[in-house]
This record gives C-alpha cells, structure tokens and sequence, in this order.
C-alpha cells in the first residue's frame, strides 16, 4: 500500500492552553452550582424561618473586599509576566509569576482570618455546612493555583524561558479564580 | 582460567527470580502507562467488569420481582442492591465504557502519536476505580441512600465524587487531543465521526460532572455534619440522582453512538454525505448535558388532565419548552443520524456490502438507544402516569444495554489495532443476536407493565403483571450470559495466534488504518498530511486510478 505524504513537523499544539480552558470551564461551572444551590436554600430559609445567616454570625467585611480587591493585584501580576515572558525579559517574569503566588497565599490567610472571625462550627447548621463548602473549594482553587504559580516560576527559571503557554495558561487561571471569587463574594458576603 | 560452574537448583531459581521480577514489571507498566491504548484497555476491562456486576445486579432484582407481595431476596439487603444496580449501571459501566473508547481509539483516529496529558488520563482511570471500590465497599457495609451506617453513606458520597472527578480528568485529556493533536490538514469538520461524538461527550462531562461534583461536596458536608438541609442520606439521590437516570444517560451514550455512524460508510462503502449534518445530530444528543446539570430528575409535561384544551396556554408552553429541549432535541439528533444512515445505505447498482459483526452489534446498540430515549418522552409526560413505575427503570437500562451492544462492536472493530487480531466473527453475530434478544426482553416487559402501572420496587399490587417480570428476568439472564461470552471471547482474541488479516481488515477510509496491526506505542511512524475526511479511501482510489492508467 502507498503511504500519504509526511508531514512537516507538527505546530505548537496550545496543549497547556486547552487543557487550562476546559478546567476554568469545569471551575466555572462547580461554581456556578454551588451558588446555585446556595440561593436556593437561602430562599427556602428566608421564607420557613426568616432569616438565613444565623443569629450572631458577622461576616468580616474588610477583609473579604480586601481579598476582591487583591484579585485585581493577581490578575496585574499574572499578565505581567505573560508580558515579560514574552518580550524574554527573565527577571520580571520570575518576580512577577512570584508576586502573584504570594498575593495568592495573603488572599489564603485572609479567607483563614474571614473562618476565624466569623467563629462558625461546621455542625452549626445547614448554613456553616454550606458556607464550608463554597468557601472551602475556593481555598481548594487557591491552593491549586498556588501550586501553578510555583511550577511556572520553577519552569521558567529552571530555562525554559521560551514556553511562553504556560505562562499564558498561568494568567487565564487567575483571571477566571478572580472571576469565581466575585461571584462568591457577591453571593456569600454581599447578599448574604 | 577459572570455571564458574552454576548448579541447576540455582540456576532455576535465579530463572525463576528474572521471571517473577519481568512479571512485576510488566504489571507495573501496565498500571502506569502512559500509553493510551493500555489505559484504555484498563477502561474497557473495568467497564466491562461493572457491567457485569451491574447485568448480575439488576437479574438478582428481576428474581426479586418474581414475588409480588414478599421478599425473595434478604428484604434488608435490598436498599443496598438497588442502589448498586444505578451505579453500576451509570458509573461502573456506562461512562467507564465510554471512556474506554474513547481513550483508546480516539489520539489513533486522529493521526497522533499520543494523548494529550496521559498521566492525567491513568490518574483519571485509578480515580476511578478506586472510587467504585469504595463504593462497592460502602454498599456492602449497609452504606448508600437508603443505608443506616452514616460512615459508609459518608464513603459512598465520597466514592461518587472519586469517580467523577476521575471521569472527568480523564475526558479532559480526550479533549484536548481532540482540539490540539489532530495530523495537519484534519480541520473540525474532517475529523472521523467516532472523534465528533467523542468530542461532545467529552465536553459534555465537563459541563455535568462539576455540577455533580459540587453537590456532593454540600451533600457530604452536610450529612457528616448538620444533616438538615439536605435531607440526610434519603436526601442524596434527591439532588445528586438526575447523575444516574435520564437525560444525562443520553450524554453518555453518545460515543456509542459514534460507534454505528463511523461503521456505517465502511460498510456500505461509501463516503459519508451531509456531513455537517451528521455532525449536528450528535451535537443535538449533546444537548441533554444542559438537562442533566438542571439538576431536575425530570423535564415533565404536568399538563394532568387539561390535555390539548387552549387553557393556561402561557404556563403550558413554558412546560413545553423544557420538555422539548432536554427530551425531544437528542430524539430528533438520533432521527438525523438515522436519516443520514439511510442515505449511506441506500441501495445502488453493483454496491457491495460488508456486513460485520461491529455493524450489527453497534446497528442494534443503536436502535436500543434510541429506544430509551424514545421511552423517555413518554415517561415524562404527566398524563401517561408512568411516573413511579417500572418504565423509568427500563428506559435507563435500555440505554445502558444498547451502549454495551455498540461497545462490543467498538472492540471487534478495532481489536486489531488494541492487540493484531480480530475476535471471532461468527460468534460474535451469534452473540448480537443473543444481546439483542436479552435487551429487548430485559426492556420491553417493564415498558408494557410500566403502562399497566406496576410500581417502581419489589412490590406490585397486580399479581397479573408476573409474566411481563419472568420475561424480564429471562431478558437480564441472557445478556448476562452475553457479556460473559464477549469477556472469555475477547480475552481468547488477545490471547490467540495472528490471524493475517492486514492492517486494513475491514477495507476501512480513515487514518487509523494505515497503521500497523497492532499499532505501535507511539501509533504512527510519521505524521501525515490528510486532504479530506476519508485520507485512506482517496490514497486507494488515486492507488486504483494509478494501476489502470498503467494497465
């Protein structure tokens, strides 16, 4: 049988892109089911006992708009870098793909001080469990994001100056982590 | 000069020492390959386990249907069975299956010499099957819905969200391939029709499993802790349960469907027409994903008793729409792929056939399919009152046993390029037969007596009904028998001599075939440019054109 004709070599394939596309959907998408779930029960709460944050909770306020207003210092950091990567310029890169992971890990220990402040015990109700729940799967996403942050700053810093994808696919996390913590923000601490 | 003289215990055991020592590494490399034909060997053999265990589950309830007002079967063990039947059924066998072939056959269609992301794919596939062990360990414990120990309801939760997360990785990794790995020239709309259907499922799970993924997380959260908004355990099938029944099974089934539309041109020896077309009536099956993460078991018609009368117009079409969407739109993606099949067969002067046993198992896993969804737009009409009868559960096991007639199908269409040799044809279509013969009667029993309202459950009040449950029982029995069949025949094809059938044994269009039997670990020496859907028919007609011009 004859062959086909062989190809060139192949194209970049985006693959790192792609893959961090389909897991913001997946985020998107829990996300978006959980706050589903969650106004649904707040409504059935509002209307059987009047009220759905229990009596003597406080959501600390500044602190969680400090940690919205910190997303806007991720998302600067993680194009930064995308920026720098690009233009090969080493040095910002590596400061900024480390700036984002260390505004990452503020935002970690203000969602902990949010937990400590609000003094809430899991077993406290249908509220604390689910307040646990969304809060608890965007700590989850932190702490994943974290991680990438990490091994993006090794990579490039380890010489692989010119996977710029990564980099790319770094900065579409954190912008769609920024967009899931405005959503819960909104629903959780705002709306209550 | 020195001699080192070994004695012959000695040397037996230091044999016997390498021998053991090849086999441990052999097993580890299967365990942690990377190679997407052996993880998707390790999916289709799980898959097909479960289905095993889900056939044997639901033949032991059909036994319990044989006493309408007692228990044949121990009464406290049946919560437990009737919960394992759901997820061996949805995740023991239908997504694993699914998955099984799409992993395995999918990066080969393509052109490419490797899945995207592999390790993600083998960590997905042990997530897996970790999961359904422990699911099976948490039903076993009197753990599940309806059990009474809260630690193993909190493991089966827990187990739910191991095998979807798993699931999910696992698809991710199908994805990608499918958007980044295909051979230069191979546009979206030249991709075999088996890579499109794999494309939607795929897609599909990462819309569904999340929002599965996400109750859980409340569900577990809150039976383990509070247990008052949720309903405690009886509350888990009541917000996770739209995972395990209809639509989503449709979103499942989807590469199963695949499976026949990819068949067919090969059969019929022809290029496929309206290609778009058929792109767009799997699409359409897809659309049942946006049902599934609803979170509603059910898209009903509640229309009791107004019927067709021009009252409440406004609230009836807001039912209708609904209905329409997540019921009647995959019904209409299948009447497309069937018009489309029909154009393909048409008969023609000097058109040659070749009918083969993938054809026939995945022709009749097919028209299975398209009977559960058919049943699925009258169950949810209201006015039917199916609702709370047998009928759901046929509907589900008609989609389940159609998707593992066209598994079969995928396996003796591709076995060649999993492991050099195809499984015996003769048998095979025997065993369609038995197959089909077994879904037909594991289904359609439970349709009529589901019209003739017997309840959901081990008991029914019309002690008349007992001869539609005998034949069920007969039905499950015998595709039980099938699929144990299809395990030793298939296990006896990887195990048998070479039959020298070529590389093209099928005399098939696309790329996959250009390859050897069975394809190496990186599946293709070169990369090659293709020119149109079917790259393999163009290189022998233009073969064809060739020797006559010279003759």
């Amino acid at each position: 049988m004859q062959a086909l004709p062989a190809g060139a070599a192949p194209a970049p394939q985006r693959q790192m892109l792609v893959g961090v596309s389909l897991a913001v959907v997946a985020m998107i998408m829990i996300t978006g089911s959980m706050l589903a779930v969650w106004s649904l029960q707040r409504t059935r709460a509002i209307d059987e006992i009047g009220s759905w944050l229990p009596d003597g909770v406080t959501i600390p306020e500044v602190a969680t708009n400090v940690m919205l207003l910190a997303f806007v210092g991720i998302c600067v950091f993680a194009q930064w870098a995308v920026y720098s990567a690009k233009r090969a310029d080493h040095g910002h890169a590596t400061f900024a793909l480390a700036s984002t992971a260390f505004v990452a890990v503020l935002v970690i220990n203000a969602q902990a001080f949010v937990y400590q402040e609000m003094g809430l015990g899991i077993s406290d109700g249908t509220y604390a469990a689910m307040f646990y729940g969304v809060t608890g799967l965007f700590m989850v996403l932190m702490i994943i994001g974290v991680v990438f942050s990490a091994v993006t700053a090794f990579r490039y810093m380890g010489g692989r100056v010119h996977d710029h994808e990564i980099v790319a696919a770094h900065a579409i996390y954190w912008y769609a982590t920024a967009a899931v913590f405005a959503a819960i923000w909104f629903v959780v601490y705002v709306t209550k | 000069m020195t001699t080192i003289e070994t004695s012959p215990e000695v040397a037996a055991a230091t044999s016997s020492d390498a021998d053991s020592g090849r086999f441990l590494a052999s097993v580890a490399d299967w365990l942690t390959s990377t190679d997407h034909k052996r993880i998707g060997r390790l999916y289709l053999a799980g898959g097909l386990l479960g289905l095993l265990d889900a056939v044997a589950i639901s033949a032991l309830l059909a036994v319990e249907l044989l006493d309408n007002e007692g228990f044949v079967l121990d009464s406290g063990a049946l919560p437990q069975l009737l919960d394992a039947q759901r997820i061996a059924l949805i995740f023991g066998s239908l997504l694993p299956l699914a998955v099984a072939m799409c992993v395995a056959f999918v990066p080969i269609q393509l052109g490419a010499k490797a899945i995207a992301f592999p390790r993600l794919a083998t960590t997905g596939f042990w997530m897996w099957f970790g999961g359904l062990i422990l699911a099976g360990v948490a039903l076993i414990n009197d753990g599940g819905t309806l059990g009474f120990d809260s630690d193993m309801v909190d493991l089966f939760i827990v187990s739910l969200g191991l095998m979807a997360i798993g699931v999910t990785a696992t698809a991710g990794s199908v994805a990608t391939s499918i958007l980044t790995t295909r051979a230069p020239g191979m546009t979206m709309r030249r991709v075999p029709p088996f890579t499109w259907s794999a494309l939607v499922f795929s897609i599909g799970i990462f819309l569904v499993m999340p929002v599965f993924v996400g109750t859980l997380v409340y569900l577990f959260l809150d039976h383990r802790n509070a247990r008052t908004g949720f309903g405690g355990n009886t509350g888990i099938f009541d917000w996770a349960g739209w995972l395990v029944t209809q639509p989503a099974s449709f979103l499942f089934a989807i590469p199963a469907i695949g499976v026949l539309v990819e068949i067919l041109p090969i059969t019929f020896k022809k290029r496929m027409p309206a290609r778009g077309l058929m792109f767009t009536g799997i699409a359409l099956i897809g659309v049942a994903a946006f049902g599934a993460v609803t979170q509603q078991n059910l898209q009903n018609l509640p229309w009791s008793g107004s019927q067709l009368s021009g009252d409440d117009i406004e609230q009836k079409v807001r039912d209708l729409v609904p209905y329409s969407t997540f019921n009647l739109l995959p019904v209409l993606g299948m009447l497309v792929v069937m018009v489309i099949g029909l154009v393909i067969a048409r008969p023609r002067r000097g058109m040659r056939v070749n009918v083969t046993a993938g054809f026939v198992l995945s022709f009749f896993g097919f028209g299975m399919i398209f009977v559960g969804m058919l049943g699925t737009v009258f169950y949810a009409i209201d006015d039917l009152g199916l609702q709370g009868t047998v009928f759901e559960g046929a509907t589900l096991i008609s989609i389940v046993y159609g998707a593992a007639l066209a598994v079969m199908g995928a396996v003796a269409h591709w076995a060649p390029k999993l492991w050099g040799r195809t499984i015996n044809a003769t048998a095979l279509l025997v065993l369609a037969l038995l197959g089909m013969t077994g879904a037909v009667l594991a289904v359609f029993p439970h349709y009529i007596s589901g019209f003739l309202g017997q309840e959901a459950g081990p008991i029914y009040s019309d002690g008349d009904l007992l001869a539609w449950n005998i034949l069920v029982l007969v039905g499950h029995s015998l595709f039980l028998l099938t699929v144990v069949v299809f395990i030793v025949l298939t296990i006896m094809s990887t195990m048998g001599h070479d039959d020298d059938l070529g590389d093209d044994p099928w005399d098939a269009q696309t790329l996959e075939w250009m390859t050897t039997s069975p394809a190496p670990k990186d599946n293709y020496a070169e990369l090659f440019v293709v020119h149109s859907p079917e790259p393999l028919l163009d290189l022998k007609e233009s073969t064809t054109t060739a020797d006559r011009s010279q003759a």
